[in-house]
């Protein structure tokens, strides 16, 4: 068995490399072939690991040693148990759809073969993240799937935009890197180990460990570890304040935002707090600045995507503001809830995307859902696919997202997190505030008055094949995941022993029938109903609506469109501070201090000294090495006479 | 049969090949000079591997070694030894002047044989200043060593290249001065014998100590360079050929790192346990100041330079938290180092031998016309920001481990180049590499050819294998930083 965890990411460095390196001469048939090639096997490889694990299998152990230094043996290594085995297969799946997408997406590009190679690359990394069974190649994973991340956002490279995003992306994320690298190494000194096994074991024995901060401040140890691993999630999974990336990163295309910056890597936080679920429950500090951070994530940025227009940005809100939801999943400690809809979200989200991606093709870039309008007709496929996402994203029952977002909303009601209450109140406005941009969205893109262009008019028309058959696949996973997963993850059979259980939540028993029944007289579903019902008022029945109120509230409006001006705040703070503080060290510490005044002011002196012994000065170096070598030996022998 | 030993054969053997090289002459015969040249760098280099297959990584003693009298009177010694700290820095040298003759292939086209003479003297001398264990030898190799790159910036050099050569030179000399004087009180402390062995046992007082340190720092700190005394390295850098900025770059500035570990460290085990917080303080300072410095460059070497002098502070952070993580973390990094600012400077040379300019804003869009030079030059900027998976990560990765186990705050601090070394590496990068072509200088740049293809594959290739598996280059070190530790551990008051 452990032939085939290996081989389930090789493969896909395999196809990556071979298609990077030899992308030319292999042809796009060929380039696509083979990636998609190795993504399938790596997928029906990793079904069949998940099968086995469901059967009890578990596997820990190492591949090789990486390095040994200080009698730390840190390797790479892998641990496979449900909760690797739901991501490998989530991974896989997701990634094989977007494999099969990208040929018609892509169709035109002249990067082509570059960007199956990357995708591929991509994959590659995200199963090394998942299944690492260490520290060190958690952040291997981590910081490959952000090179990725970088490289594809920035895919097109003469756009000015793509590569301002690329930068900022992979920037703001190593800025959540440096505090994920300060967690390692805390857990090294305070653990003296890298290995899950032997960290998670020992963790309650170092429970009360602490030591002294600024101005004698008692801090535990662990949820010093805690809050510098969560920074590094912050970073990862877009978590205000170091959120600002992710809807930059829609500058790449679609496929990727489909894949990276909605199913997978964008979730690795999230998988890795559920990961270190040993830790976290050991500090309930930690648990409940997770919980707080990702309640103000789940609102802000839900407002924010009631205001924009870009086809793309409002997923991309939508993904932030699904990422809040699960990350207050966990800071309640509902780790396998989080997880639960980390899965049904990566489907239908990914769904959202491409499907989001299709009407982007079918009308030849354009991404202004002004300028869109009346398509179910044309594209009915990528209609009704897009419908089911919604659906399921809004939490509408039976679909997937209904049952793992009241699964969260649950949880979080009883939990005693500090916070929890809060929380409780911006989960189930959230579900308002969801399903109102969401049916914006598919009122403003598929229903109403036509407002598409000349050009458009004539051309839009529903996607091929290779587009329409991976919404359809993921259209399916939309609608059942939920209602086949919830039982066992709520039983706790899903994910056993890999993650803390849910105990003293009250929710363990429940199944999908309950669920479903409990829905009609609880107010989350009244709420999502309310939302779309009020987005029908306002983007169907009474178009003006929208703009008479947005005018009215003004403030609010400008706060929303300038994205509560953070942005703003950053560049100026941090790309023009930074610029100028290195500009005046330069110029004050390096060059007039150092240089003029020191260096040539010690020269000129030196000069003007040496005009005495001018008649020495030749000029030619040899004479000087000479003159140095008889000092050299004037000096010892004083000394040796003496 | 004249016996030969080792070491002697890997120092002198390009030595005499360099005067060969010298002696083909004129401009007519470059070609049978620059074949000459690659043979004996080739050979050089191979020769040297023998040190690495029958190196025995169990002990922490001398190994190789070669021991004769030399200058009697004095009690100067010829005292040739290598242990694992020194080892993997002679294949570095080896192996990267194979690179330099290879890339000054076409591209010197006046004086060759004088310029691949130059490099291949220079690398025997070099590699003398990492076996030397008789400290007027180490001294003379040091000082040797400094001549072939003053004529390397001095002749070959742009612009203001005279400028820089004599910066150079005087900086550097006026700091081994002071290491000479502290050279000359240990040989009486150690009862006339100038062994850096020796040295090492011999007890000392605080008060020496202390001055000791101070002198072999001048000549050390401004070698790596560490603040305030780096501004040489930026101007000599910008002047000097490619091949030179290299070499400079990738060894020269190790030579300082290494003094620290062979002399200060063990010889005043005291004063660099009292002076640690200043030399950490230094350390830091560079990390982060010179990366704000580093984002403002415009010009590519400058910034490529600076960015070294940050880099070189994890190394003499990594020596004075006095813990393996960080001591094995710091001479990994300088062996890191040593290919990805040299595979850098080569990157520059390669847009510098086709545009004859320095300057990023000259650039842009270069991926459209060089797309397989894009490759590499994003892959080594890459490894230079510490991206996992590349030698970079390696040594700020156990320097990181090490300063936390030290001060968390330090972890902190140098944590920093995280964002900021990306910052301004990447930045670059996106200008010069990325973007729309603007300019027609750029529009007609043609891609990298199979001799530049062919080194910078080389370069690439190591800084991959060491990412990926460092285990073989920590593996050699482990015994010899062990005992390092140890014996700086014990006082010698």
């Amino acid at each position: 068995m452990e032939t085939v965890y290996l081989l389930i990411p090789l493969v896909c460095l395999a196809a990556a490399v071979l298609v990077g390196l030899a992308g030319q001469w292999l042809g796009r048939r060929a380039a696509h072939s083979i990636t998609i090639g190795a993504v399938a096997m790596a997928f029906v490889l990793s079904v069949v690991v998940a099968v086995e694990v469901a059967g009890g299998q578990r596997f820990d152990g190492s591949v090789y040693i990486w390095a040994v230094s200080d009698g730390i043996q840190f390797e790479i290594g892998f641990l496979i148990d449900q909760l690797s085995a739901v991501m490998m297969v989530v991974v896989t799946f997701v990634s094989l759809m977007v494999h099969v997408y990208t040929i018609g997406y892509m169709h035109d590009d002249p990067g082509y073969t570059r960007f199956f190679s990357y995708i591929s690359l991509f994959t590659f990394a995200m199963l090394m993240l998942v299944m690492s069974n260490n520290f060190l190649q958690l952040f291997f994973g981590w910081e490959a799937v952000g090179l990725l991340s970088y490289l594809l956002i920035g895919f097109w490279f003469e756009r000015e935009s793509a590569n301002f995003a690329s930068l900022k992306a992979f920037l703001v994320n190593r800025v959540g890197d440096l505090g994920f690298l300060l967690g390692i190494a805390a857990i090294l000194y305070v653990f003296g180990s890298l290995d899950y096994a032997a960290v998670f074991a020992s963790a309650p024995q170092h429970a009360t460990e602490t030591m002294t901060g600024i101005l004698g401040s008692q801090w535990r140890w662990l949820t010093i570890i805690c809050l510098l691993l969560f920074v590094g999630a912050m970073g990862k999974s877009a978590q205000v304040p170091l959120h600002v990336w992710l809807p930059d990163s829609m500058e790449g295309p679609t496929p990727i935002s489909a894949l990276i910056h909605a199913a997978t890597m964008v979730t690795a936080g999230i998988f890795m707090v559920a990961r270190m679920s040993p830790l976290f429950e050991l500090s309930q500090t930690a648990l409940s600045v997770v919980l707080i951070i990702g309640a103000v994530t789940t609102i802000s940025m839900a407002l924010i995507a009631l205001v924009q227009n870009d086809i793309k940005r409002v997923v991309a809100y939508s993904t932030l503001s699904q990422l809040g939801y699960m990350t207050v999943a966990l800071g309640a400690s509902a780790y396998s809830i989080a997880i639960f809809h980390l899965a049904t979200h990566a489907f239908f989200k990914a769904l959202l995307f491409l499907a989001a991606g299709s009407v982007i093709i079918a009308l030849h870039h354009e991404q202004d859902m002004r300028r869109m309008g009346a398509l179910w007709k044309r594209m009915p496929v990528t209609y009704l696919t897009a419908l089911i996402g919604t659906l399921a994203l809004v939490g509408i029952p039976p679909f997937a997202g209904f049952f793992s977002k009241d699964a969260i909303i649950e949880a979080v009601a009883l939990s005693h997190t500090p916070g929890a209450k809060f929380a409780y109140v911006v989960v189930v406005a959230g579900v308002f505030v969801t399903a109102l941009y969401s049916f914006r969205l598919i009122f403003m893109v598929f229903h109403g008055p036509s407002r598409l262009s000349e050009d458009n008019r004539k051309h839009a028309r529903e996607s091929p094949w290779v587009v329409t058959v991976p919404l359809i696949l993921l259209a399916i996973p939309s609608v059942l995941a939920g209602l086949v997963l919830v039982g066992p993850t709520l039983s706790g059979h899903l994910f056993g022993e890999s993650v803390m259980p849910i105990d003293g939540h009250g929710i363990n028993g429940y199944g999908a029938t309950d669920m479903l029944v409990h829905a009609w007289v609880s107010l989350p579903l009244w709420l999502a109903i309310a939302g779309i019902a009020v987005a029908w008022i306002l983007y169907l029945r009474s178009p003006h609506a929208a703009s008479r109120i947005a005018n009215r509230f003004r403030l609010l409006h400008e706060i929303l469109i300038r994205k509560y001006g953070v942005d703003e705040l950053y560049e100026r703070v941090f790309a023009d501070g930074g610029q100028a503080l290195g500009r005046t060290l330069w110029k004050f510490g390096d060059r007039l201090i150092i240089d003029d005044t020191l260096v040539n002011g010690t020269a000129k002196l030196v000069g003007r000294l040496s005009g005495v012994v001018r008649s020495l000065q030749t000029g030619y170096v040899y004479h000087y090495a000479f003159a140095m070598i008889i000092g050299l030996v004037a000096l010892m022998s004083w000394f040796l006479w003496t | 049969m004249l016996q030969i030993e080792l070491l002697s054969l890997v120092i002198w053997f390009p030595i005499v090949g360099g005067i060969l090289v010298l002696a083909t002459g004129g401009e007519q015969n470059a070609p049978v000079a620059r074949k000459l040249a690659l043979g004996f760098s080739v050979a050089t280099f191979v020769l040297s591997l023998s040190l690495y297959t029958g190196f025995d990584n169990t002990t922490a003693a001398m190994q190789f070694v070669e021991r004769k009298a030399w200058i009697d009177l004095l009690h100067i010694e010829y005292y040739l030894g290598v242990d694992g700290i020194s080892m993997p820095l002679i294949l570095l040298t080896t192996f990267l002047t194979v690179v330099v003759v290879i890339a000054g292939w076409e591209v010197i086209q006046q004086r060759t044989a004088q310029y691949m003479a130059a490099f291949l003297i220079m690398e025997g001398l070099m590699i003398g200043v990492f076996c030397a264990l008789d400290a007027i030898l180490f001294y003379l190799f040091w000082e040797a060593m400094l001549v072939p790159m003053y004529l390397i910036i001095g002749i070959w050099g742009g612009t203001n290249r005279v400028y820089a050569a004599i910066k150079f030179f005087l900086y550097t000399l006026l700091g081994s001065l002071l290491m000479l004087v502290g050279f000359i009180y240990l040989y009486f402390a150690a009862g006339s014998t100038f062994s850096i062995l020796e040295f090492h046992q011999v007890a000392l007082g605080r008060n020496t100590q202390i001055l000791l340190f101070l002198a072999f720092l001048s000549a050390f700190a401004v070698k790596v360079p560490m603040i305030p005394v780096h501004t040489w390295l930026p101007d000599a850098h910008v002047e000097a050929p490619t091949g030179g900025s290299v070499i400079l770059a990738a060894i020269m500035l190790k030579m300082g790192a290494y003094g620290f570990l062979r002399i200060s460290l063990p010889v005043v085990p005291d004063a660099s346990h009292e002076l640690a917080g200043l030399m950490i303080a230094l350390s830091l300072v560079a990390v982060v100041y010179i990366a704000f410095v580093t984002l403002v460059q415009r010009d590519m070497k400058k910034l490529i330079a600076y960015s070294s002098i940050s880099h070189m502070g994890f190394v003499t952070l990594g020596f004075f938290i006095f813990n393996v993580h960080g001591m094995e973390g710091a001479i990994t990094q300088m062996v890191s180092h040593g290919f990805i600012s040299g595979a850098l400077f080569l990157c520059v040379g390669v847009l510098y031998d086709r545009l004859h300019s320095r300057e990023i804003g000259d650039y842009g869009g270069v991926a459209n016309r060089m797309p397989k030079f894009a490759l590499f030059m994003v892959l080594f900027a890459l490894a230079n920001a510490g991206l996992p998976g590349t030698s970079g990560f390696v040594g700020e990765f156990l320097v990181i481990l090490g300063s936390f186990q030290a001060n968390g705050w330090y972890a902190l601090a140098a944590g920093t180049t995280l964002v900021l070394g990306a910052a301004y590496t990447l930045w670059m990068v996106k200008r010069v590499v990325f973007g729309a072509v603007e300019k027609k200088e750029v529009a007609d740049l043609r891609d990298i050819e199979l001799r530049e293809t062919f080194f910078l594959s080389l370069l690439a290739l190591c800084v991959l294998v060491i990412g990926v598996w460092p285990f073989p280059l920590l593996e050699v070190m482990h015994v010899s930083v062990e005992n390092l530790l140890q014996h700086t551990a014990v006082s010698k008051l």
